[in-house]
């Protein structure tokens, strides 16, 4: 099975090896196969492996033999060498002295890997006084001079900080710093940035290739994400079920992948968006199936015992989508994707604007009504196994939109309805009587779908219904999600943070930034020539699973953390718009027509537009 | 953090005076009355002392004498025991509850957070499974059956440990009510402490220090036992309660000379004042655990200081 | 699959659970089984005198197998006597303190903003009373004896751990976004709380319905004991241990009988309850 090459055959390579990991064997008590089975990777200096395969494929368990951070009951066996040092086996006081002082570590989710009732620079200051026997005062000195080299904005500040008090971003960065305070040979990033952002995504990853080529360090780069590891990584292994099965120059597996699987990974991740389904067109005159006009919500908090304020989470929305249309929503986390959702539904109050279903205004109906009217329009979530009741079958979840909408349906009929639905969603028979939590990711999007679809709605509106799944369970996703909404001639409004898979599903997309519209076009128009300097940012932070162009866009990513507007007076966008002039402190810029179906919100959009749209 | 203990501590006194205010009416709602039970006084002499001691007054009037006089410290007479006051009463007895009391806390603390922690650290191990059947006892059985069973297997079959009764000058005999007071809060304090530690020790910033190679003493130390206490403190609100209410029975069972008696035998006889001076006592205690309790865990974990209360 | 992982983080003492949840339950229907039928199948009664057997210590072959008290009466029929009592104030107040829990913590957990705030801060400030001793002042003032009065009393007490407990659950159901798929599949508000909260919130009520029966009996048993309960001739567990503990010097088996009893009794339940916990957490499977 195993394709790999043993490395390092000739003298010169053997000192320049880093960690070399052999036959490594990692197993749990009762499981029945091998988590880790057999894999051997090695490491040299001033290179970047990256790891790539599914969730599940023994990526993080490997590494994590290798600093003797396995699970406890784990049984572990082979070698695992770091420089002539064996590490399996040491005992802990041996392995505290390689922890951190020779091999750090970044992992997923910055939020829940920091001490919460630390502050940043304790915790940063801590490994520096342990291992090179600073004192406390020069400890915390170099640490605040690291938290400089990760860009965080605020130094000083964020020093006395406890990490609840950071950012996503800032957090990862601080974890960062943790990780490279006692400057190691070696680095392993699992998964780091997973749970971010697309832009900081960017960020980040630019962040880890620059340290590699200063410092001359190993970095392992474990991800599921082709395009960060077109970016980074010199050489790459990919990873299934416990095994590796393909590795070589990054180059060389990207372009030529001699594995079925790797080809099939790569395909779900870089596949070019294929010309739009054809779509039932809505007859001409008819009402639009949802327009929201002037939307804006507030959410209210607690400011002190008695105070309570109100912020703005969504301002001016306007919107129409016609039968038949789709429309994609995209914008960074916390801009407005997922409110501008619930409130087009009327799940949350919005306190200004209009909102029409089908040319109705629920405002105007009674409570009876708008329930009637919602079988119409049903919602995908973005947690696939939390948007369904833990205590309901595949079945029952599945039927109970027909008990609540045709309750003049007998028994059998209802069930002929679920099964057939439930087929043409793709889950087996053998599923039905399960519950939510024994389905995997993708059978519980399934099951959503199918929950939505039975009542054949004329709107269909997706919360960001992938980001939770794997790359291949994504791309089915997607391609059922595609053909169903096609079929059955619903409109589609797509929300995701990622423009890319956008592209592939909507014929419109519309750009949020921190609660209002910054660009509406035409996909491929937007693709092709973005109007708005934050859609070219988002743009330019798709990473494209492309080692030839990959590491050049990298390259060209500001590192720094953008700072937020408390109370944005003018343009949202200006402390991150690198074309920002007085004007956009003053005024906020108007939603303007730019002609071919294209509206954007940005006070100098026409000084690069003309070229663009003409050249 | 101050500002967060001082809007918790003003907050105490509104609830005090909402429990004495609904105590003080409640308690006369009852049927009788200090002097009309039990014992047989002519109506002369009953009129008379209730004159005496304003109970014929309206009962708003009573209840603003009341207060006023609690203003200046004064908790008033004891109308079953003549010639004492509430708070002589009080300070005759409090000292006994306390030590009893404050005894049978450090034991449990001081017994159970070790205990839990290495159950934690040796999970599994013997220490950890006798726990599990200790827990399982203790917790279910109420100190009013362990006070006896305790009593006669050391004090009567063994001869190691008196009894009953109370000499001030021997600690010897808090030895046995203590225990018995401490063994289920004990037990708890050591199956929260258990829990919560094995949970930290599972959560992802641990496995990153022990990855920054801090060593094990120091990770348990400085990373995960601030966050494991977390529950135990929150534990110490019900704890107070517990201590009040079960101090009550031990010291009936081995007939200690604490406030506990008073309380029974002040509300059987009308004792009003008596009554009264109890809830203000017990109720003040409880309700300063529990702001203590806040008050540490607002301090072990610094994203309580932030919250809205 | 989820099956496997769970076999390995599973440890001994986890494992031997549902063994020792299935003796727990008989040993329960034994205890039920003794309160129902027990008193009636023994030819004396509770309350019944026996002169001719002052203080007989138990003996298998004796009339009053396991013995009588000072006044002669039969240990073994005021024993189980007192256990039906223990076991119908335990059920009945966990009825009371459920019923109330519930509905104050659904409709607080519901419908949300002021209307929780203000039932919360309720629950707060009594929860930082101490309330048992409250139940005493009044089961003192009122309740000497009185059954239904020290029902309500002992019920009051326990619905408000439940209460918030039903709360956080709701909140956090009313979160989960399967709540808001209901809602936005068109179910009207009583609709949801009816399909999809209450079921989810049935599992943890069971768990702590079956805790609480314990804690019930302890607490009649604790006002019994300060004699503020039952009234004699009438027994229950507590009372009797009250009077065993008086006279353990001379007659120890009036204590430990009783004792015994209710050991089993407050033990059975407990394992039960934290048995079912482990079975019907969701978050455990
Ligand atoms: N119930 C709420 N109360 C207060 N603030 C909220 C609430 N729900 C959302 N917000 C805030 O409103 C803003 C917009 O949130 P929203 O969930 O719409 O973002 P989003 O674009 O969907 O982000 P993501 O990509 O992370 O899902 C965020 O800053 C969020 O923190
Ligand atoms: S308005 Fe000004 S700040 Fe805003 S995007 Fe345009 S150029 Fe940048
Ligand atoms: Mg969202």
């Amino acid at each position: 099975m195993s394709s790999i090459q043993p490395d390092g055959e000739c003298g010169a390579e053997q000192r320049e090896r880093l960690l070399g990991i052999e036959e490594l064997r990692v197993r749990f008590p009762g499981a029945g196969r091998a988590a880790v089975d057999g894999v051997s990777l090695s490491v040299r200096r001033g290179e970047c492996l990256g790891v790539v395969g599914e969730s599940g494929a023994g990526k993080s368990l490997t590494f994590l033999a290798a600093l003797g951070l396995l699970p406890e009951g784990a049984e572990v066996s082979g070698r695992v060498r770091l420089g002539p040092q064996e590490v399996l086996g040491l005992s802990e006081r041996a392995l505290d002295r390689i922890r951190g002082r020779r091999v750090g570590v970044i992992f997923q989710d910055p939020m829940s890997s920091l001490t919460p009732h630390l502050t940043i620079g304790a915790q940063l200051a801590e490994p520096i006084a342990r291992h090179s026997g600073l004192g406390r005062r020069a400890a915390r000195a170099r640490a605040q001079a690291l938290l400089e080299r990760v860009q965080l904005p605020d130094a000083a500040r964020s020093m006395r900080q406890y990490p609840h008090e950071l950012s996503g971003g800032m957090r990862q960065r601080a974890m960062i710093a943790i990780a490279l305070a006692c400057e190691p040979e070696l680095l392993i990033a699992d998964e780091p940035t997973t749970a971010l952002d697309v832009t900081l995504q960017a960020q980040i990853l630019a962040l880890l290739a620059q340290f590699k080529r200063e410092q001359r360090m190993g970095l392992v780069l474990i991800t599921h994400d082709f395009g960060a590891v077109a970016g980074v990584a010199d050489r790459l292994a990919v990873m299934r079920a416990g095994e590796v099965i393909e590795s070589g120059p990054v180059a060389a597996v990207l372009k030529h992948p001699g594995e079925p699987y790797t080809r099939e990974l790569l395909r779900a991740a870089g596949e070019p968006p294929a010309a739009q389904p054809p779509r039932a067109a809505g007859a001409d005159g008819a009402a639009p199936v949802l327009s929201v006009e002037g939307l804006e919500v507030r959410f209210r908090y607690a400011a002190g015992l008695f105070r309570r304020r109100s912020w703005r989470a969504l301002e001016a929305v306007t919107l129409t989508l016609g039968a038949g249309q789709s429309l994609g929503v995209v914008g960074e986390s916390g801009c407005g994707k997922t409110t501008l959702t619930r409130a087009a539904l009327r799940l949350i109050r919005a306190e200004r604007g209009q909102v029409l279903w089908l040319g109705q205004n629920p405002a105007q109906l009674s409570a009876r009504r708008i329930r009637r009217l919602r079988r119409d329009l049903q919602l995908i979530f973005q947690d696939p196994l939390g948007s369904l009741d833990p205590h309901l079958s595949v079945e029952q979840l599945v039927s109970e939109p027909l008990e609540i909408h045709q309750s003049g349906l007998s028994a059998a009929q209802r069930r002929e309805r679920v099964h057939a639905m439930l087929a043409r969603v793709g889950l087996e028979a053998a599923l039905y009587a399960r519950r939510a939590h024994e389905l995997s990711g993708g059978q519980c999007q399934r099951v959503g779908i199918a929950r939505a679809m039975i009542l054949a709605p004329r709107l269909l509106v997706c919360d960001e219904p992938l980001s939770a799944l794997d790359v291949r369970a994504q791309r089915q996703i997607r391609l059922l999600l595609a053909e169903l909404s096609a079929e059955q001639g619903a409109s589609l409004l797509f929300v995701s943070h990622d423009l890319a898979l956008v592209r592939h599903l909507c014929e419109r997309a519309l750009v949020l930034y921190l609660g209002r519209m910054v660009e509406l076009g035409p996909t491929d128009a937007l693709f092709a020539r973005p109007l708005h300097p934050y859609t070219r940012e988002l743009i330019e932070a798709i990473a494209l699973p492309d080692p030839d162009l990959q590491p050049a866009r990298l390259a060209k990513v500001r590192l720094g953390e953008p700072r937020r507007l408390e109370q944005p007076g003018g343009c949202a966008f200006r402390m991150r718009c690198a074309h920002a002039t007085a004007v956009c402190a003053e005024r906020i810029p108007p939603w303007v027509s730019a002609g071919q179906g294209r509206w954007v919100a940005c006070h100098h959009f026409s000084d690069w537009a003309d070229d663009m749209l003409s050249g | 953090m101050l500002g967060y203990a001082l809007r918790r501590i003003a907050g105490i006194v509104p609830v005090l005076l909402i429990l004495l205010t609904v105590s003080f009416f409640v308690i006369r709602l009852a049927p009788g009355g200090p002097f009309a039970s039990g014992r047989a006084l002519p109506a002369r002499t009953r009129a008379e002392l209730e004159r005496l001691y304003g109970l014929n007054r309206p009962l708003l009037v009573q209840y603003g004498d009341y207060l006023r006089a609690l203003a200046h410290g004064n908790l008033g007479p004891s109308y079953s025991m003549r010639d004492e006051t509430v708070a002589g009463l009080i300070a005759s007895g409090l000292p006994v509850s306390a030590a009893l009391g404050l005894a049978a806390l450090a034991l449990a603390v001081l017994s159970g957070v070790p205990l839990g922690v290495r159950a934690a650290l040796r999970r599994d191990g013997a220490l950890d499974r006798s726990l599990a059947v200790f827990a399982a006892l203790t917790l279910a059985l109420p100190s009013f059956v362990t006070g006896p069973l305790l009593a006669l297997a050391f004090g009567l079959w063994l001869r190691w440990l008196p009894v009953a009764g109370w000499q001030p000058d021997t600690p010897r005999d808090l030895i046995l009510p203590a225990v018995t007071l401490a063994l289920p809060l004990s037990a708890s304090i050591a199956r929260l402490m258990r829990a919560s530690l094995l949970e930290v020790l599972g959560a992802s910033y641990i496995r990153t220090a022990r990855a920054r190679g801090l060593g094990r003493a120091r990770v348990l130390w400085r990373h995960a036992l601030r966050p494991a206490l977390v529950p135990v403190v929150s534990y110490l609100g019900p704890a107070a309660t517990y201590l009040v209410t079960g101090s009550l029975v031990v010291e009936t069972v081995f007939e200690l000379p604490g406030t506990g008696r008073y309380l029974v035998q002040g509300a059987i006889d009308r004792d009003y004042t008596l009554v009264m001076g109890m809830v203000l006592v017990y109720g003040t205690l409880t309700l300063l655990a529990n702001l203590a309790a806040d008050l540490i865990h607002a301090w072990l974990d610094p994203r309580v200081r932030h919250e809205p209360l | 699959m989820p099956g496997s992982t769970r076999a390995c983080v599973m440890n001994r003492s986890e494992r031997r659970r549902p063994r020792a949840m299935v003796l727990a339950a008989a040993l329960i229907a034994v205890l039920v089984l003794l309160a129902l039928f027990g008193p009636e199948a023994s030819p004396y009664s509770y309350s019944a005198l026996d002169w001719a057997h002052l203080s007989i210590p138990p003996g298998l072959t004796a009339e009053h197998w396991l013995g009588t008290d000072s006044l002669g009466r039969d240990l073994y029929v005021r024993t189980v006597y007192g256990l039906r009592l223990s076991l119908i104030i335990g059920v009945l107040a966990t009825a009371v303190s459920v019923l109330i829990g519930v509905a104050w913590g659904t409709l607080a957990g519901w419908v949300g903003g002021r209307l929780d705030a203000w039932m919360m801060r309720v629950v707060d400030v009594l929860y930082a009373l101490p309330y048992l001793f409250i139940v005493l002042i009044l089961a003192a003032l009122f309740g000497r004896g009185n059954l239904a009065v020290l029902l309500l009393a002992i019920g009051a007490v326990g619905w408000l751990t439940l209460a918030r407990v039903v709360r956080a659950q709701t909140l956090s159901l009313k979160r989960r976004e399967f709540i808001e798929a209901a809602r936005a599949a068109g179910l009207s508000g009583p609709q949801v709380l009816w399909r999809h909260v209450l079921p989810n919130l049935a599992g943890s009520i069971a768990v702590y319905a079956t805790l609480m029966v314990p804690q019930m009996i302890v607490y009649e048993s604790f006002l019994s004991f300060l004699g503020l309960g039952v009234e004699p001739p009438r027994a229950s567990l507590g009372s009797l241990i009250n009077a065993g503990a008086r006279q353990m010097l001379t007659a120890p088996w009036l204590l430990l009988v009783p004792a015994g009893v209710l050991i089993v009794l407050l033990l059975s339940f407990n394992i039960l309850g934290d048995g079912l916990r482990d079975v019907l957490d969701p978050t455990r499977r």
